[in-house]
């Protein structure tokens, strides 16, 4: 039964990367700013993750640059559509390819030169346990950040005050501002988390998943986090299992192709955004559910009266 | 404002100035469908340019261009090349066979030359590698080396090339182990590293020893490295992500054939309407060292790479089934080039079936 | 430091003619600046990028093939965008519209008469338009997401597609490479001056519905429906409109003008139905369209900008090896410069240096 072990593993994988990114726009989005740019953002994670491992040797500081990397991008998303409330939806597109191209310019150089891997942790003992001994007690540690990540969310959206206050903003910016919060500030710093969490997931790809450095490797996977967003109505929780989720049909797929079922490989392929909108429209039917969770005022740029 | 018509006059100079330099050297000009660093198909290209660069360097220079999707913008690339005084075009990607075409048609003074294709003209030829040459070499080695007997195949589109290689590795392995399997994964990508090395662990799990793979990332060999198993390069020598893992690799040497074309073109021995498809013996696709296995399966290696290169031995050589069972070569009788090039069958023994 | 924004009691005349220019003089800087650090001649280098395109009428037309699908694609998008609806996958319908579209040349070769094109045309609109009705039912029956919905039906219809191309769809004569037969002469929409360049007729229909759209976005009541049930759902409803019908009506047109403009792509430019006939068109259309600042007209103007920046990228690349990345990087800040001026016609921005200022 290890093989159960072994395809969990892969669909935690494959899984993270969506994770991250999805919880920091998640927070983003929740604040009521959409950056629809968080592909560019995480690619640019992954070469400056990529980069800085590779020139340094450790892979902490490849994940430490990817952070900042992401998060840079992110400011001038922030300053752009916040100092100056350009709109969100074109800016985040145009950041996205800025992203790509950027990469591109700074990873010429890294094109096949040997990626540093970011190593497993391995606890003795527990990690040999059979069936979920290396799933709980083996995996990378940036697995274990997203796990970690998802409840510090959960924790800070609906436990702590500032959290509450985050929400308030993203509900109704005009109230939050009369209150004297600091709408911007907020902003600010979400997007800025939402940055971060786009180049951590990007420093996955090119440390954990597969330790290299390749154009466009994040493949699409920002455009799915997003969607990610989407489908768990804002709430953290629900981001995970739609990562797992997907990571999971996505690597079953594979595996019903290796048996040979002989079913069109376009189809199989197709499974996973398939699955996604089959499951959104089944918890979508609670109306009350939904509504009550979309920020309200998410995509509309906010300027204090003076 | 006198600086700005200042400017633009230095502008449009330069210009002029980079199209009289032009003139001076005969230009080749290369497009591209990915990047080229992409560290797969086009960076092969690329190398090879280089190599034009470096041979030919002070009677030619060398333009590309990247990342042009197949269609109009296709088209328009070439237009544009073939406008800007290029001498000889390498379109170096399948898809832009049509347009390439068209715009030939255009442009009778230009010579073209089009990758992979079947579409030829007056002044276009096509060029292209014997690839299953190579890969029935590897199949042989992993018809030795799997211990399990199962090879995983991770598979990017199905095309001709793509089945052929497939049905090659299977004839090599079956050649030293008859009852070789094979297992198929489509990931509907040319290029996606966490996809490729997602399909190459569902494999592993599912008992394959041996990888190997017909999309351009290292992300399998990196898997293969990690896990312990081994597998082949795809397009370049892929040592350097697995070390332990990497058995071999087919890599594509395209710099000799650009060279020769690029000469003949200049001392007008360039012929328009040939269909070239070189392999091993011309030096177009070579085999990168066989590591990591021992001394008689290297050996086995080597005497089936001579045997190709001398001619003794053609890979699509009968008796070979169909995978329904029936007969398609009988004893002896060797398949004919065209059969190869638009294939779409599988010989017998691939687990997977075929999109039709 | 801080950036203040002062809202304008109206939108200011000056700074809407103004500020393209305003941006187009940012990205000159900027560009001249990117191109003297990596080396190449600046001046030559945007002398490539944005006139030398302009300057030959074979490359007008070129212009003209690419900004036709990105220009038919953002006329409908901005009328979805005004009514509220979140239509992301113009790309699925564009790729629809073209399957739907080529159904006729594939399945009916011998049907080839004056009607073979219009049909098409029409099975290309009507492809589009209902790949866009999927989100709009599923919002408005099972209240889904139509960001997400319509998202993820981009990626099936691209695997569809691909399917169709090597399998069912594939010339028999074609090698068993992938690719439909080429379609005959009457499937194809014609070139408006074969002489001069390959432009095809779908950027005369493009500009055509970006006029329509606009006379009825603004001299119609559905125009004015549209407007209100965008700008607040609830004042909409009081004033009798249905916000249901609304999702259906954004939904179909921007899809129905994304299949069109899919149908034109294939029968005028590729001339067959091939595994991938975009590359990215529904995508970049969405920033035609907030370019051209949700108006149909604005997206005509937006789209051939757009255009031109992929054709100086890659003349830059030809003439003076600039690699594509850069045109890249430089597409993003030109979109950057042309968003950030555009604040400056509905605000006024001063920038403060320190401490807060009290009004």
């Amino acid at each position: 039964m290890e093989i159960a072990q072994n395809i969990l593993l892969t669909i935690a994988t494959a899984a993270t990367p969506l994770l991250i990114a999805a919880m920091g726009e998640l927070v983003v989005e929740r604040s009521g700013v959409l950056n629809l740019g968080v592909e560019g953002m995480m690619v640019i994670g992954a070469v400056c993750g990529f980069a800085a491992a590779a020139l340094t040797g450790s892979p902490w500081i490849g994940i430490l640059a990817a952070i900042i990397a992401g998060a840079l991008l992110s400011l001038l998303f922030a300053v752009l559509t916040l100092s100056l409330a350009t709109n969100q939806v074109a800016t985040g597109l145009s950041l996205t390819l800025l992203g790509i191209g950027l990469s591109g310019m700074i990873g010429e150089g890294f094109v096949g030169s040997p990626g540093v891997r970011l190593a497993n942790i391995h606890i003795p003992g527990l990690a040999d346990i059979p069936l979920v001994g290396r799933l709980l007690f083996g995996q990378d540690p940036i697995f274990y950040m997203s796990i970690a990540l998802t409840a510090g969310v959960m924790w800070f959206l609906f436990r702590t005050r500032t959290g509450l206050t985050l929400r308030s903003v993203g509900d109704n910016h005009k109230s939050a501002h009369a209150l004297g919060i600091s709408v911007l500030g907020y902003r600010y710093a979400a997007v800025l988390f939402g940055g971060a969490c786009a180049g951590l997931a990007g420093a996955h790809l090119s440390l954990v998943y597969t330790p290299q450095w390749v154009e466009n490797m994040t493949a699409g996977r920002g455009w799915i986090a997003l969607a990610l967003v989407v489908f768990a109505s804002w709430r953290p929780w629900r981001v995970l299992g739609g990562a797992y989720l997907f990571g999971a049909v996505t690597i079953g797929q594979l595996h019903a192709q290796a048996l040979g079922f002989g079913i069109p490989s376009q189809l199989l392929s197709s499974l996973p955004y398939l699955a996604t909108i089959v499951v959104l429209v089944i918890i979508s039917g609670n109306r009350r559910l939904t509504v009550m969770n979309t920020p309200a005022s998410l995509g509309q740029p906010f300027v204090p009266d003076r | 404002m006198n600086k700005l018509v200042l400017g633009l006059t230095t502008a449009l100079a330069l210009t002029l100035a980079s199209g009289a330099q032009a003139a001076d050297k005969y230009k080749a000009c290369f497009m591209y469908v990915g990047s080229k660093t992409d560290g797969g198909w086009t960076q092969a290209q690329d190398v090879g340019r280089q190599m034009v660069d470096k041979e030919l360097g002070d009677k030619v220079e060398t333009v590309y261009v990247e990342n042009v999707p197949e269609g109009p913008d296709a088209e328009r690339a070439l237009t544009r090349f073939a406008r800007s005084g290029c001498g000889i075009i390498f379109a170096t990607s399948f898809g832009f066979m049509d347009q390439t075409v068209a715009v030939a048609e255009k442009f009778p003074n230009v010579k073209f030359e089009h990758a992979t294709g079947y579409k030829t003209a007056p002044n276009l030829t096509t060029y292209n590698s014997r690839f299953y040459e190579g890969r029935y070499i590897i199949g042989q080695i992993a018809g030795k080396m799997s211990k399990t007997g199962v090879a995983g195949y991770i598979a990017s589109f199905p095309i001709p090339e793509v089945v052929m290689g497939i049905n090659s590795f299977l004839l090599g392995a079956r050649s030293v182990n008859p009852d070789f399997k094979l297992k198929v994964v489509w990931v509907n990508t040319w290029f996606d590293a966490g996809k490729e090395a997602d399909a190459a662990k569902a494999l592993i799990d599912q008992g394959v020893d041996i990888i190997t793979q017909h999309t351009d990332s290292t992300g399998p060999m990196q898997v293969a490295e990690e896990r312990g198993i081994h597998a082949f390069g795809q397009a370049f020598d892929q040592i350097k992500a697995g070390p332990h893992a990497q058995l071999s690799a087919i890599t594509d040497t395209w710099g000799p054939y650009y060279v020769k074309e690029i000469k003949a073109a200049m001392d007008g021995t360039w012929k328009g309407g040939q269909q070239s498809w070189d392999g091993l013996k011309d030096g177009i696709l070579t085999m990168a060292p066989y590591t990591n296995m021992p001394d008689d399966v290297k050996a086995m290696a080597e005497e089936t790479e001579a045997k190709i290169k001398s001619g003794e031995l053609h890979p699509f050589t009968g008796p070979i089934n169909k995978q329904d069972g029936t007969v398609w070569l009988k004893d002896g009788e060797v398949s004919d080039d065209g059969t190869l090039l638009g294939m779409n069958f599988y010989v017998e023994g691939v687990d997977d079936t075929l999109p039709q | 430091m801080r950036i203040e924004l002062i809202k304008r009691p109206q939108h200011s005349v000056l700074f809407s003619a103004l500020s393209p220019f305003i941006a187009l003089l940012l990205t000159l800087v900027a560009g001249a600046i990117i191109f003297t650090a990596l080396g190449k001649p600046p001046l030559a280098a945007l002398y490539t990028y944005f006139v030398e395109p302009l300057t030959e009428v074979w490359q007008l037309h070129e212009l003209a093939i690419k900004a036709a699908p990105l220009i038919m694609i953002a006329v409908g998008l901005s009328v979805c965008y005004r009514s509220n609806n979140w239509n992301i996958g113009a790309e699925g319908q564009f790729i629809m519209g073209g399957i739907a579209g080529s159904l006729i040349p594939i399945l009916l070769p011998g049907f080839q008469n004056f009607l073979t094109l219009p049909l098409m045309l029409l099975f290309g609109f009507a492809g589009g338009a209902a790949m866009g009705a999927v989100p709009a039912f599923l919002k408005t029956r099972f209240n889904t997401n139509e960001i997400l919905t319509s998202l993820m039906l981009v990626y099936v219809a691209q695997l569809f597609l691909d399917w169709l191309a090597r399998g069912v769809f594939r010339d028999p004569a074609g090698n068993n490479f992938p690719g439909s037969i080429r379609f005959p002469p009457a499937a194809r929409l014609g070139e408006i001056a074969p002489s001069q360049g390959s432009a095809h007729y779908g950027i005369v229909f493009a500009v055509v519905a970006a006029v329509l759209v606009w006379l009825m976005m603004r001299y119609t009541i559905k125009g004015f429906e549209i407007r209100v049930l965008g700008e607040s759902p609830r004042a909409g409803r009081f004033a009798g409109f249905s916000s249901r019908k609304m999702v259906y009506f954004a939904f179909l047109l921007s899809g129905g003008l994304a299949g069109l403009a899919g149908i034109c792509e294939v029968s005028g430019a590729i001339g067959q139905l091939r595994e991938t006939i975009s590359p990215g068109y529904g995508f970049t259309a969405i920033i035609v369209a907030f370019l051209g600042r949700l108006n149909p007209l604005g997206a005509v103007a937006a789209g051939f900008v757009l255009a031109l920046t992929y054709l100086g990228g890659e003349g830059a690349q030809m003439a003076l090896g600039i690699s594509d990345k850069v045109a890249r990087v430089f597409q993003g800040l030109l979109l950057f410069f042309v968003l950030g001026c555009d604040t400056l016609i509905r605000y006024q921005v001063r920038v403060v240096w320190r401490g807060k200022v009290k009004a």
